[in-house]
């Protein structure tokens, strides 16, 4: 029961206590020796009734009292009337022991049990269940089981629905019946069922919701199913492309070696390896990307079977972002040519978010490639300055828009009744007066609206949230960091929603042959979002922010520069997503908090160097295990980078010995601390 | 009683107290006095018990109505020290129509109807306390009133969303509404709190002690609740009898914020009384004549004498008796009258003044109270809102017609309380009124919104078939209308009487007056106070018995 003080016991209740125990421990003992014995008789099995109508939770005895049943029923199989008595009678038992303690785990696995056996009839178990039902109608060991033996005998769900119409009826407050709600819903939708199509039923069902959070806005249950509700609104099942690098349409120049590029287009690419990334970024964790559900169509030569990998935590094999290498430079030399390379996602069924659901249409873009012959040799062993040397980015917003897909195309989404949907809820929760629920679902539901409706009100929107979400930041302090991160989120969208909005942070680093550099630095932002739009950024300044970590960056993976100074960062791990970006040549951790905390939780929740197999057979580890033992977080951010340029100043782990240690394990290392090193 | 012998001697024959009359009132007082130990004769004119508070069949309760005295002759023994006493029937204006006298025949024995309809009771009301205090409730069987709405001119019936449940269902206010309304509620819940756990200055104010004695109906300006929601509140929750809204006009009823609180803060406990219970009203199965009974019994466990049938036709001022229809002279200190009971006039001409002052609550006045309710009866076949039985419509005022004045309340209630056959309901109406005429015209008014237009006898065939489809509205069986007086109870030293039924829903003002009365009479003893300590405790937890 819900809202029930505990009250302290009075003398005579503790000596009546004191009294059932010491008869409990003799049951029980008894019942053990029983137990042990493989006694079956009626008085053994007797004994265990009487303890489990005293103590539900003996779970050995409801285990003995199964094997008691399999005794019993191996000898009288033939006779049903006979085995539905010895069932019976352990339905019996196990509710009066739920009478005793309707949330014994052990009385409610029993009746399961007892129930695989056949023999029961529904109308007592839906009976039975109101009874505990009316008891306590937010007892989750009765939704459970209600959902257990709907399923054993394939009840309906629209009649448990309207099941869940009267518990939510009789009160609104009833947390488990929204919740069972949900389910069914999510359910009926999913396969499409008479009457429950989500454009009609949604729109309902926010109805329904809308009386209880109005009615009493200080009561969670109804907030929990709306945002429920916003979720199934906003989010379509199938999973779909959101962005890729190189965009539809686009044109990008490849050198060959290692130039930065002393061009001012943005879609200059140059790499040692000869090769460039392929990236393609979905809106959900999705499997399956591969080289038959991705077909590449080009006179690039090499590129025929590509080998697609997941940018996500070692040993997962879904992801957001998935990358291949097209090769550029092929054995026969091919500078100065343009090439047309098209590429079908979804092309055979195999692209399978983690959910379950098929990326259903297949997508297909398009864009050329112009490899050139010259080879721009520049100072590359030059330090990467962030202070000064950057000019304002004077290009057209043509140019952006060739660059990256900005605008999710989601024409093959139903968004009709989604926007019509969040525009009425939008309308409402204006009215509201002022409540921190109602501040936050009014942003969420204006995020949703930016997310799904032209970028010409995109801007005021994003204002509106970030205001919200500064009035809840000032309202509540204990949710404060929730509410930074949606606010760095809601920054981050508004930055990246069109193209004006993103050019005034792009500039052109002088020092870096003109290149193009995002500069996100002094927004106070706690998280990285949008990433799926910044697919293009080679260098990216994001200091004097309050990052905690680096997630979210791994999709950039042309990204050579990256300034992470003066923020939150508290050890390597949270640095771990940037093991993915191969081109990542610069990067400034300066004064952050690595190696700050003595205890740090992220160590222990990584996978420890001792359970790890690969790092003993490495060179460096052989040579000295100690220090990377000390150091393995960083050891393993490191060993995968191929950086030239690193600071690390301003941490509490920066040092002498640390130092050392990093030149062991970045061997091309030219610029520690802003110190040229002497090779 | 014996009916064989109409007059046995009773005996014995001094008592510390007779009362006259078994209303409400009057029962309470006797059930109080037997239980503190005193020798009670308890006597009713009648030959039922409950007085103007009884349930009674429709022959019985036309009978009642109409008889404009039940007094028998004066007694020819004219010594001047005694004073004949008349009955005056409260009752005026009264009109009784039988529109199918077959139907009415057929069932004739299955009517309870209540005079003083429409009467209900709140679960956390004075006279359920009162009941379990004296142990009556073992006597009476509850069942809730299912639903009440407010009504109006159209006929359309709107939810009054009296918790949050109710205004989470709800489906003819607003979002904003629900959630000015619920705001309001927990305001109210918060103060009832506040004020009950601490009266010190430490207790959080949630309303000003300015807000307090200011106008009701103005605090529920100031907090923004719109004119439906204001409506639904100060009549339907509130249960108000007069407009608040022209407050120059009817100063004298306007109610301060604090009664209107304790109004709603009654209301709010009701709700949440009995787990057995839905919703705030109740009402007794038989009706509302078994509430004066179940404290007669009560009384008679605890030694009061009884005998019904019995008029007092004089008062014998020298030897502090009165003498009975029987002729019987009977001595008690203390008397108890029911209102209706008067001098004679032929006997007030020789009083002298001393006598006139002893005598003083039984001199009839010139109307001693402006107000008269008018109520109305009708037996309908079928209900004022589908699929519910038992409910309480409101029509606040100006509702029906510009012109009304005074709320008007509709109690119907069905066979599951034993009022009336199967498929039929009792459809009970009353209204506060300066006259006959006007509160008839609103009763009328109500009437006409909630049921069928009666039609004409040789056009009833032929348009049977064609209402049933277009209207499903009620149709009336049989109908009284009545106007009645208003008569409070007075202390008056050796001789006092007791209150006539009031126009109020329930018997709070009624059973007040009754334990002020009580404990004028027997010396600020606590009504009910050896009950309290025997059984408070029991009873408190297994409460009113209630079906659901």
């Amino acid at each position: 029961m819900h809202g029930r003080p505990r009250k302290a016991y009075k003398p005579e209740e503790e000596a009546a206590s004191a009294a059932k125990a010491a008869k409990l421990r003799g049951l029980q003992s008894q019942f053990m020796a029983n137990h042990h014995n493989k006694i079956y008789t009626k008085e053994a099995v007797d004994l265990s009734t009487k303890l489990l109508e005293i103590n539900p939770e003996a779970y050995t005895a409801w285990n003995y009292r199964k094997l008691a049943v399999e005794d019993k029923l191996s000898g009288i199989e033939s006779d049903p009337d006979l085995v539905k008595t010895i069932l019976d009678e352990e339905l019996r038992v196990v509710e009066s022991a739920l009478k005793q303690n309707f949330k014994s785990y052990g009385a409610w696995h029993h009746r399961k049990w007892v129930l695989s056996k056949g023999n029961s009839s529904v109308g007592n178990e839906l009976r039975l269940l109101d009874n505990f039902q009316k008891l306590d109608t937010r007892n989750f060991h009765a939704w459970n089981y209600r959902r257990f033996v709907v399923e054993l005998t394939k009840r309906s769900e629209q009649d448990e629905l309207e099941y869940t119409d009267d518990m939510i009826g009789s009160d609104f407050s009833n947390y488990s019946a929204w919740h069972n709600r949900s389910v069914l819903l999510s359910s009926l939708l999913a396969r499409k069922a008479d009457g429950f199509l989500p454009n009609k039923k949604i729109p309902d069902e926010y109805k329904l919701v809308q009386n209880a959070i109005f009615t009493d806005e200080d009561d969670q249950s109804g907030w929990f199913y709306h945002l429920w509700l916003l979720d199934q609104t906003v989010n379509v099942e199938t999973p779909l492309l959101t962005s890729s690098w190189p965009s539809h349409s686009s044109r990008i120049s490849l050198y060959a070696g290692c130039s930065k590029g002393s061009f001012s287009k943005l879609t200059t690419f140059g790499s040692e390896s000869g090769s460039f990334p392929l990236v393609l970024y979905f809106d959900q964790a999705v499997g399956g990307v591969s080289s038959s559900t991705v077909t590449i169509d080009s006179e690039l030569k090499g590129n025929e079977d590509l080998v697609w990998e997941p940018v996500s935590k070692k040993n997962s094999q879904v992801s957001c972002v998935w990358v291949a290498r097209l090769k550029y430079i092929s054995s026969e030399p091919c500078f100065g040519k343009e090439y047309k390379v098209k590429v079908r996602v979804g092309n055979s069924p195999g692209i399978v978010s983690s959910r379950g659901c098929n990326f259903s249409a297949s997508y297909e873009f398009v864009f050329t490639a112009h490899v050139h012959d010259t080879v721009e040799e520049s100072s590359q062993d030059g330090i990467v300055s962030w202070k000064d040397g950057f000019d304002i980015w004077d290009a057209e917003s043509k140019d952006l828009n060739a660059l990256a897909t900005l605008d999710r195309s989601n024409a093959q989404m139903d968004s009709k009744w989604r926007q019509e949907a969040i525009a009425e809820e939008i309308d409402l929760f204006r009215e509201l007066p002022d409540s921190k629920i109602g501040k936050l679902t009014l942003a969420r539901l204006l995020m949703a609206k930016a997310m799904i409706s032209d970028d010409a009100v995109k801007g005021v929107h994003y204002n509106e949230i970030l205001e919200l979400y500064k009035d809840l930041m000032a309202l509540d302090s204990s949710h404060y960091q929730y509410y930074k991160d949606e606010h760095s989120v809601a920054l981050l969208r508004k930055v990246t929603s069109s193209t004006e909005d993103l050019s005034g942070h792009l500039f052109r680093c002088r020092n870096m042959n003109n290149s193009v550099c995002l500069r996100l630095n002094n927004l106070s932002l706690s998280r990285i979002a949008s990433v799926e739009k910044l697919l293009f950024v080679q260098m990216l300044d994001l200091s004097h922010n309050e990052l905690h970590s680096t997630e979210g960056l791994e999709a950039m993976q042309l990204l050579s520069c990256l300034n992470l100074s003066h923020n939150r960062i508290r050890s390597f791990s949270s640095l771990d997503s940037l093991r993915h970006l191969k081109q990542l040549r610069v990067l400034d951790v300066s004064h952050n908090h690595i190696g700050e905390h003595s205890v740090d939780t992220t160590r222990y929740l990584c996978s420890s160097p001792l359970s790890n197999s690969e790092w003993p057979q490495d060179e460096v580890g052989s040579q000295m295990p100690s220090l990377v033992t000390k150091y393995w977080d960083a050891y393993f951010v490191l060993r995968d980078l191929n950086l030239k340029q690193l600071d690390i100043t301003g941490n509490v782990i920066a040092g002498d010995e640390f130092s050392s240690f990093v030149l062991q394990v970045a061997p091309k290392l030219v610029w520690l601390d802003g110190k040229k090193l002497e090779i | 009683m014996s009916d064989l012998l109409p007059y046995p001697p009773l005996d014995p024959t001094t008592y510390d107290l007779i009362i006259v009359g078994t209303g409400v009132p009057s029962s309470i007082l006797a059930a109080g006095a037997s239980s503190s130990g005193s020798s009670v004769l308890h006597l009713d004119p009648n030959p039922f018990y409950g007085s103007h508070f009884a349930s009674l069949s429709l022959p019985d309760l036309t009978s009642f109505l109409n008889s404009n005295s039940l007094s028998p002759p004066p007694s020819n023994t004219h010594d001047f020290l005694s004073v004949d006493l008349v009955n005056r029937s409260l009752y005026s204006s009264v009109e009784i129509s039988t529109f199918e006298p077959e139907t009415l025949e057929q069932h004739s024995r299955t009517f309870n109807i209540d005079l003083c309809g429409p009467r209900a009771v709140f679960c956390a009301d004075e006279s359920i306390n009162l009941m379990l205090k004296s142990g009556s409730n073992s006597y009476v069987e509850f069942k809730s009133v299912d639903a009440s709405f407010v009504g109006d001119s159209s006929g359309e019936l709107r939810n009054v969303p009296d918790s949050r449940g109710a205004i989470f269902k709800d489906k003819g206010l607003t979002l904003l509404e629900k959630n000015q309304l619920m705001k309001f509620f927990k305001l109210v819940q918060t103060h009832l709190a506040s004020s009950s756990t601490e009266h010190d200055e430490t207790a959080v104010k949630v309303m000003s002690e300015e807000d307090m004695e200011s106008p009701f109906v103005e605090f529920l300006s100031k907090m923004r609740l719109p004119q439906k929601i204001k409506s639904i509140i100060l009549y339907g929750i509130a249960m108000l009898d007069h407009d608040q809204d022209n407050t120059e006009e009817t100063c004298e009823h306007v109610l301060k914020t604090k009664e209107g609180i304790d109004r709603l803060a009654l209301y709010i406990t009701s709700i949440s009384r009995f787990s057995n219970a839905h919703g705030a009203l109740m009402y007794p199965m038989y009706g509302q004549g078994e509430l004066p009974q179940a404290f007669c019994r009560r009384a008679a466990v605890k030694g009061c004498v009884y005998v019904l049938r019995m008029p007092v036709t004089a008062l014998l001022l020298d030897k502090a008796s009165v003498r009975l229809a029987s002729g019987q002279e009977i001595f008690s200190q203390k008397l108890v009258m029911d209102p209706c009971v008067n001098i004679g006039l032929e006997s007030l001409s020789s009083l002298t003044d001393q006598q006139k002052e002893t005598l003083r609550v039984l001199v009839p006045k010139e109307t001693s109270s402006k107000e008269k309710i008018a109520r109305g009866i009708c037996i309908i076949r079928g209900s004022v809102k589908a699929e519910i039985s038992n409910a309480l419509v409101v029509f606040p005022p100006k509702s029906l017609f510009p012109e009304q004045l005074t709320a008007v309340r509709v109690l119907q209630l069905g066979s599951g309380l034993a009022v009336c056959p199967p498929d039929m309901h009792a459809l009970y109406l009353s209204t506060v009124c300066g006259d006959d005429n006007q509160g008839k015209t609103a009763v009328l008014s109500a009437i006409s919104t909630l049921i069928r237009p009666q039609v004409p006898e040789d056009l009833q065939t032929d348009s049977i078939a064609e209402n049933d489809t277009a209207v499903t509205k009620p149709v009336v069986i049989w109908r009284a209308l009545y106007v009645q007086e208003l008569v409070k109870g007075e202390f008056g030293g050796e001789i006092s009487s007791t209150s006539s039924p009031d126009g109020n829903l329930n018997y709070n003002e009624i059973v007040e007056s009754a334990m002020k009365l009580y404990e004028q009479l027997m010396g600020n003893k606590e009504l009910f106070k050896e009950e309290t300590e025997n059984t408070a405790e029991e009873d408190d937890g297994d409460g009113v018995e209630i079906e659901d």
